[in-house]
């Protein structure tokens, strides 16, 4: 068999499923059930092609590039797919339904193939493949015009980002003269600022979708605006795809102009923008009366967090960031699984609605209570030890204990605000009645709660093959960034 | 006979804690101790349990499982090795966790942790006892609760710091929740202010932490590592630095002055079980956690700070004194008097002499007694039968008559924390202001004014409370009588500050042979280093 097809037989699966789900939703539009059964068939069956053909290597000269560590996000992004259908299949309007999940499948087709190219084109490519079906996801909701404007809003802005990004790259190509990562990364022509402008804005465009500022404004509408199960999928697959490849792109490809804090380079820039996105994420998340609006804004300084990481520019820092992304994205998938049963039950996402939680469902009252404690960095929840294996790294450059510094008192504030969600679901009372429902959701949201609980409390079994993939992959690729500290 | 055969085997072969035969048990290495971490196991268990058998069991699980942690506490004391060859620290626990940063699960105790490991038993099951009457929501409650006992547990034992951290990360959130939904006065307001001070204290630790990690290059968050010099040295500069930002995150938990302000407001919003929890065991893992981490890594750093803490410490002394007598509401006296008892540990910390490091020590010990049985009297067996604490309205109420016991149990810890002669309290802030004398003279005269005032407040509480002047009403309203639950705690309390005033050196003696330890020896001036 060709290597190549096998080498794409995991995104091959997904895109064959997303052509039958479609041809499903024509012929029978009314078995939601086995609509969905079909679409979830796609990344088990997806998983099953990963793990049978664990191909590793470069294809079409680093067009396609597959390594260990590679395969372990791509396993973390079907993942995530499936919670975002079984959140879908919970939600979603009868009318078009197959064609949301297809949407779904073909949105995660782009993110596979963004974690597994090593060329500025392809990256651009499965960019564009991955935001265009979540434009149209974060707008399904044709009865609401606040979802049309989130899909709008989102297009917009991610518009504009792509075409920062193409820019970005075709003066990186300009100035080295090839789209290939290694190659760039082996580039050994005379320091040109051409290719720092280059750089800058091309981070830009992944800085849209990591949701830092100033490319977040999309950020709370879509959250708010979109429906919930699409804002998971862009909150969790979207984020954890992009801060993968930005991580390469800077440390595999860049490595020689991190710069510092004195000398020019990208480490500077993240820092700055890592500092803007804490500081504008966790304080404007304080006054918000809406939840998934909250959580949009602690999205955004969770990019602070994990720009911060990148911005030390120490090779130890990489598995920490990557750590912290998955975990992340698991936490705030469950986080937006609990606002998808409380508007299911009560209609909104406001504060208010949240108010009784612990008396009607006290299992999902204390799933958001893991959720939020562990976004908030409290032991012994996953997100305390990403958090702080994050920091712990980064501060290997001690230029950077500033932003660190800033990171814990701005953590510390971020507190008040999960708190304050808690505060309605477990302890104000409630006299309104609650719906039952959407079964397949709150078994998925105790599943994720349980994961955050054990990696808290047991990260070696996740670290272990995280560090051990480094081997071939990015970390050993990526010259030493370089350090003008001592 | 089979079972006395069954033991020998065990205790041949190192490692297996489980004496069934043919049955694989995963074997643990030899340094592997069980019984102190039995402490937070039970209650972690305990919560669990809580939240998943019927409501009816409720209290008595959360009973069963403080009394297996005071008896795992307890039992350390005679089994712990006293002799002078034996180990400085005992019952060690080493167990790799997370390699990949240095972090071990290593937990171990010295006379200082057994102490404050016994306190914590004694606070727990009193604080269970003296919960017996909640009906609100009764599982979440036993279960938050039994969530902050373990935490505190876990910090008094652990020697890996990044171990410490999640111990005393743990007890936050909790904190809150008990506060805010089984509070009273301004629940809401008092437990969010608590929990920010406790937050923002844990940031400025978890910063140096991080830091002195980086700064080491030891690659071990091992608290006997990052001590040793040879192992791990930090600059003076760094210290310079490090210490004061690490002291002060775990001193706004011990109530250091000014960064008190949570704990008043917190006290009096926070139902019994918590004020007594938040007094007896909450504010010493501030304390804890500054003399075992912070003063320990950064001696020099100590030296260039002592003397303005000490200063504030005795202007918390004076101070919370000072403002405890101006009280009207009894459980605001309370809570000031803990921050003028709490200002006794931290200046007796400052000394680093002998006698006030060991005095610091007793005093936690003897202060979360003496502070849990007062807010165990104000908060259960009074405000939840008169639904009062303004001092006059109770004067009112003819206390002595109507409640005779609760009116003994004030007195008894009255006296105790005026610190007469035979409780717990005297020996304890007598051996501080002992210490005080060779280290810091001058401040010996705001600190004896502190004692004085503390007297002062005590007594005009107790009289006007109990033993009010003037007109009586002839017949007091009659209220509900004190419960088996009440006198049970309250009994466990008195005797053990009495025990402990007649016999202090069963804590004495091991508090002050742990300062004799490589780890601690430094603190004291003079000693090598």
């Amino acid at each position: 068999m060709n290597p190549l097809l096998v080498a794409l037989a995991p995104q091959i699966v997904l895109v064959l499923t997303a052509l039958a789900v479609l041809g499903l939703g024509v012929s029978i539009p009314r078995a939601r059930n086995a609509i969905t059964s079909a679409a979830l068939l796609g990344p088990i069956l997806s998983v099953v092609a990963l793990h049978l053909f664990p191909v590793h290597g470069l294809f079409l000269g680093g067009m396609i590039s597959l390594t260990p560590l590679a395969g372990i996000f791509q396993l973390v992004i079907l993942g995530l797919a499936v919670v975002a259908m079984v959140f879908a299949a919970d939600s979603f309007p009868k009318t078009h339904f197959a064609e949301s999940l297809a949407l779904v499948l073909f949105a995660t087709v782009g993110m596979l193939l963004l974690c597994a190219t090593d060329n500025l084109l392809m990256i651009f490519l499965a960019l564009e493949l991955t935001s265009i079906p979540l434009y149209v996801l974060a707008a399904f909701d044709k009865a609401s015009r606040a979802s049309a404007e989130a899909g709008l809003k989102y297009f917009l802005v991610g518009s504009v980002a792509a075409a920062f990004l193409l820019y970005g790259i075709s003066l990186i190509f300009g100035v080295t003269g090839s789209t290939n990562l290694h190659a760039i990364a082996s580039f050994a022509g005379p320091s040109d600022p051409l290719l720092l402008v280059g750089i800058v804005l091309a981070f830009g465009g992944f800085a849209f979708k990591v949701a830092a500022v100033p490319f977040h404004l999309w950020a709370p509408d879509v959250y708010e605006g979109a429906p919930t199960a699409a804002a998971a999928f862009i909150a969790s697959g979207s984020k954890v795809a992009a801060v993968f490849i930005l991580a390469k792109f800077l440390f595999g490809a860049l490595g020689p102009w991190a710069g510092s804090m004195t000398a020019a380079g990208w480490a500077p820039v993240l820092a700055l923008a890592a500092a803007a996105s804490m500081l504008l994420g966790n304080i404007t998340a304080l006054v918000q009366s809406n939840v998934k609006r909250l959580l949009a804004y602690s999205a955004i300084a969770h990019g602070g967090y994990l720009l911060l990481g990148l911005a030390s520019g120490e090779p130890a820092s990489l598995p920490a960031v990557l750590f912290y992304v998955i975990i992340y994205a698991i936490t705030t998938a469950g986080a937006f699984g609990v606002v998808l049963v409380v508007e299911h039950e009560r209609g909104g996402s406001r504060l208010e609605d949240f108010d009784g939680l612990a008396k009607s469902s006290p299992g999902l009252a204390l799933c958001l209570l893991v959720f939020l404690i562990s976004l908030a960095g409290i032991p012994p929840l996953a997100g305390f030890f990403g958090k702080f294996y994050l920091f712990a790294t980064a501060l290997e450059n001690p230029h950077l204990l500033w932003l660190v510094a800033l990171a814990i008192v701005l953590n510390a504030i971020s507190l008040y605000y999960y708190l304050i969600v808690l505060k309605h679901a477990l302890v104000l009372p409630s006299h309104e009645d609650r719906k039952a429902g959407l079964h397949g959701t709150r078994a998925l949201v105790a599943a994720l709660a349980l994961l955050v609980l054990a990696l808290g409390l047991f990260p070696n079994f996740f670290l272990t093959p995280l560090t051990q993939s480094f081997h071939p992959a990015v970390a050993d690729e990526a010259p030493v960034p370089n350090q003008t500290h001592p | 006979m089979r079972n006395a055969e069954r033991k020998e085997d065990l205790a041949g072969r190192e490692g297996r804690i489980f004496p069934v035969s043919g049955l694989r048990l995963p074997v643990f290495p030899s340094n592997f101790s069980m019984i102190l971490n039995a402490t937070f196991l039970s209650a972690f268990a305990g919560a669990l349990l809580v939240l998943v058998l019927p409501e009816r069991w409720t209290r008595w699980i959360a009973l069963a499982a403080t009394l297996a942690g005071l008896g795992f506490a307890a039992s350390a004391f005679p089994a712990f090795d006293n002799s002078p060859s034996a180990p400085h620290f005992q019952f060690v626990t080493e167990l790799p966790w997370i390699p990949t940063l240095g972090i071990s699960f290593h937990t171990g105790a010295d006379g200082i942790s057994l102490v404050l490991l016994l306190l914590t038993g004694l606070i727990a099951v009193t604080g269970v006892l003296f919960s017996w009457n909640v009906v609100l929501r009764p599982r979440a409650f036993f279960a938050f609760y039994l969530v902050i006992i373990g935490g505190v547990y876990g910090v008094f034992q652990s020697f890996d710091l990044f171990l410490l951290f999640v111990f005393y990360e743990i007890v936050i959130i909790p904190k809150y929740f008990l506060i805010a939904a089984w509070g009273s006065t301004n629940r809401e307001y008092g437990a969010m202010k608590l929990t920010m001070y406790s937050a923002a204290g844990s940031a400025l630790v978890l910063l140096v932490l991080l830091a002195t990690y980086a700064a080491s290059g030891a690659h071990s968050f091992d608290l006997f590592t990052l001590a040793d010099p040879s192992k791990a040295a930090f600059a003076p500069g760094f210290q310079a630095w490090a210490f004061p930002v690490m002291f002060v995150g775990f001193a706004v938990l011990a109530g250091l002055w000014p960064l008190h302000t949570w704990a008043p407001t917190g006290h009096v919003a926070a139902p019994t079980a918590v004020s007594m929890l938040l007094a007896g065991v909450v504010m010493k893992l501030g304390s804890y956690g500054a003399l075992r981490v912070a003063m320990t890594l950064f001696p020099l750093g100590l030296a260039q700070w002592r003397i303005p803490i000490a200063v504030l410490a005795t202007a918390g002394i004076v101070l919370g004194a000072l403002v405890a007598l101006a009280q009207k509401d009894l459980k605001f006296t309370v809570g000031y008097s803990s921050i003028a008892h709490m200002g006794f540990v931290l200046l007796g910390l400052m000394t680093l002499n002998l006698s006030g490091l060991g005095g610091a020590v007793l005093q936690m010990f003897s202060h979360g007694i003496i502070g849990g049985l007062l807010f165990a009297v104000v908060g259960r067996m009074i405000y939840d039968r008169t639904h009062t604490r303004d001092i006059t309205e109770l004067g009112r109420l003819s206390l002595a008559k109507t409640l005779p016991f609760a009116a003994v149990t004030f007195t008894i810890a009255s006296v105790a924390s005026m610190g007469l002669p035979g409780f717990s309290g005297f020996i304890a802030e007598f051996t501080i202001l002992k210490g005080a004398w060779t280290a810091f003279p001058s401040l010996l005269i705001p600190a004896g004014l502190g004692v004085v005032v503390t007297v002062a407040f005590t007594l005009i509480a107790l009289q006007r409370t109990f033993y009010p002047a003037g007109e009586v009403p002839a017949s007091p309203p009659p209220q509900p009588p004190i419960t088996l639950p009440e006198k049970l705690g309250a009994l466990l309390l008195m005797a053990s500050t009495l025990v402990i005033g007649v016999f202090p050196s069963v804590l004495l003696d091991p508090i002050l042979r742990s300062f004799e330890s490589p780890l601690m020896h430094g603190l004291i001036q003079g000693g090598p280093r």
